[in-house]
């Protein structure tokens, strides 16, 4: 029916007289990658809990991959044939090695991944054999993400995917992503790094407190590609600093009056971060 | 048939995971033979004619093990579990909640035959402990461990509701096996005990198992010591296939996936 991987309309949860959930539409396309963003406590888990059909919600319609996650009935596992699930911080199979782990992964689908090209696609193959709570963090935390994409999910769920991972585990990561997303898979993920959304995802929703605030695509979050351009530079001894729309005529125009070489320029537009900072800092 | 063949994929990833966790090793396996060992070599006294009580204290520690293998050892691990995410993590895959408890259902096997054994082996070795006389009591051995196995691991999945996180789980389970152990009748004597004790131990599964117990390892004419002047091998089934529905009733209306 719904011609999106997926779609929510008026979704509400509360927890007791908390709202959590207050009324969030939103549509994910086949083959995007959606970023959800949002301060602690914003009703991201929450929201993402009752895609993956977790949680219970209050009201509103959802759909994943065209079922209710609410009232799966008899498709449950055909339904979660088709989802992968990397969910936050876990520590199980301790005992296990990350090859028998992916391994007895693969065994609960019936179309899984090639378990050994999962292993290299995720960087694990020199640790494929260690028992896991021998691995590092983020070690720990590209096994889950094996095991998120083992069955060879069309819809796959990342809730902040890179906690505590290097700025090189980090960039590798990122790879891996966009690899799946060549692949066709879709992918929703939550973060705390606007630097990850906005290095993936073709679109960002932020919510905070329940609500959506906006959905765009990172480069036009909170009307970012108008905001002004900081300009600044070191002219007769002094930092110099300007706003403007047109940074580059500005420029010329300091280059022409110094005769050339601007020292210490710098053309600022503001952050992701910034911008999210200043949209979620309004509604407080 | 899928659900099946995944329940024996996990019974033996649960019998990896168990003999590779030394803890889960020393405690289930190890500690029922140490106990066996200090009460056997200390109380060497004879409490009927041709019974001494080491002979009654490894029957009981036999009736013991399929509590420790089942129930304590579930209600211990599952809240674990349920911290660490293995269980949320579980529910996210196409395999069925059966498969896992299949797999459980495995472990709790094995468990128990290893452990009872090693307490028959040790037994019979060391404490004049005589194997099942007949083919009539080797059959009731039998369905004595098949039900009452079925009963605790029913029973330790339906408390795995109760602790609130697994570090406290231990806790909350291990106090509740050894006071049921004393009031009934593995390391004391049962009709030494209060009434009150005894009336107490009646309703838990654990005084039926180790009823049936020394009825299977015990001489016939020990059926005079016994409190009912009888082995009550009918009520003792019908008392653990009460526990074990209460126990899957439970399970299924209580069973908790995650924390929260």
């Amino acid at each position: 029916m719904s011609s999106s991987a997926i779609s929510i309309q008026g979704l509400t949860k509360n927890y007791g007289d908390f709202a959590a959930v207050d009324g969030i539409n939103l549509e994910v396309s086949y083959g995007e990658i959606f970023a959800i963003l949002g301060p602690n406590g914003a009703g991201k888990t929450t929201t993402v809990e009752i895609l993956e059909g977790y949680r219970d919600r209050d009201g509103g319609k959802v759909t994943v991959l065209g079922e209710d996650p609410g009232n799966l009935g008899e498709k449950t596992y055909s339904w979660r044939e088709r989802i992968g699930i990397v969910l936050q911080s876990t520590s199980d199979s301790e005992d296990l090695s990350v090859r028998e782990t992916i391994h007895h992964f693969a065994r609960y689908y019936s179309h899984p991944k090639d378990p050994e090209s999962v292993i290299a696609l995720t960087g694990l193959s020199e640790k494929a054999d260690a028992r896991v709570h021998t691995l590092s963090g983020g070690q720990r935390r590209r096994l889950d993400v094996a095991l998120g994409i083992i069955g060879s999910p069309e819809l796959l769920f990342l809730d902040e995917p890179t906690t505590g991972f290097d700025p090189e585990a980090r960039r590798a990561f990122w790879d891996l992503i966009r690899t799946l997303r060549k692949e066709g898979t879709t992918i929703l993920l939550t973060t705390h790094y606007l630097d990850e959304a906005e290095a993936l995802a073709d679109r960002v929703a932020v919510i905070v407190a329940g609500k959506i605030l906006e959905i765009s695509s990172p480069e036009t979050l909170g009307n970012r590609h108008l905001a002004q351009a900081r300009i600044t530079w070191l002219e007769g001894g002094q930092q110099r600093e300007l706003l403007s729309n047109n940074p580059t005529g500005e420029v010329a125009t300091i280059a022409a009056r110094m005769g050339g070489e601007i020292p210490e320029l710098q053309v600022i537009r503001p952050s992701l971060e910034d911008i999210y900072l200043t949209m979620i800092g309004e509604d407080r | 048939m899928n659900i099946l063949r995944l329940g024996f994929l996990r019974g033996a990833l649960e019998i990896k995971q168990f003999l590779r966790q030394r803890e889960s090793v020393v405690f289930t396996i190890l500690f029922p033979v140490m106990l066996l060992f200090i009460f056997g070599s200390v109380f060497k006294n004879t409490i009927a004619p041709g019974v001494k009580f080491s002979q009654y204290f490894v029957a009981g520690m036999i009736a013991s093990g399929l509590v420790n293998s089942g129930f304590q050892q579930l209600a211990i691990m599952i809240p674990i579990e349920r911290d660490a995410g293995t269980l949320k993590r579980l529910r996210g895959t196409p395999m069925s909640p059966a498969s896992y408890f299949i797999g459980k259902a495995i472990l709790v096997t094995a468990s128990t035959v290893i452990q009872i054994a090693l307490l028959m082996g040790i037994g019979i070795a060391m404490f004049g402990l005589h194997a099942p006389s007949s083919p009539e009591k080797w059959i009731r051995f039998l369905w004595l461990i098949i039900i009452g196995s079925t009963c605790t691991t029913a029973l330790g999945i339906a408390f795995s509701a109760v602790p609130k996180n697994g570090r406290g789980a231990s806790a909350v389970v291990s106090p509740i096996v050894i006071i049921l152990q004393f009031f009934s009748g593995v390391f004391f004597v049962f009709t030494q005990l209060p009434k009150w004790m005894q009336e107490f131990a009646a309703i838990f599964p654990l005084k039926w198992l180790t009823q049936g117990m020394r009825s299977v390892f015990l001489p016939d004419s020990f059926v005079h010591q016994e409190v009912a002047k009888s082995w009550e091998i009918g009520r003792t089934a019908l008392v653990l296939l009460i526990w074990t529905v209460i126990g899957i009733l439970f399970s299924i209306k209580k069973f908790k996936w995650t924390n929260r």
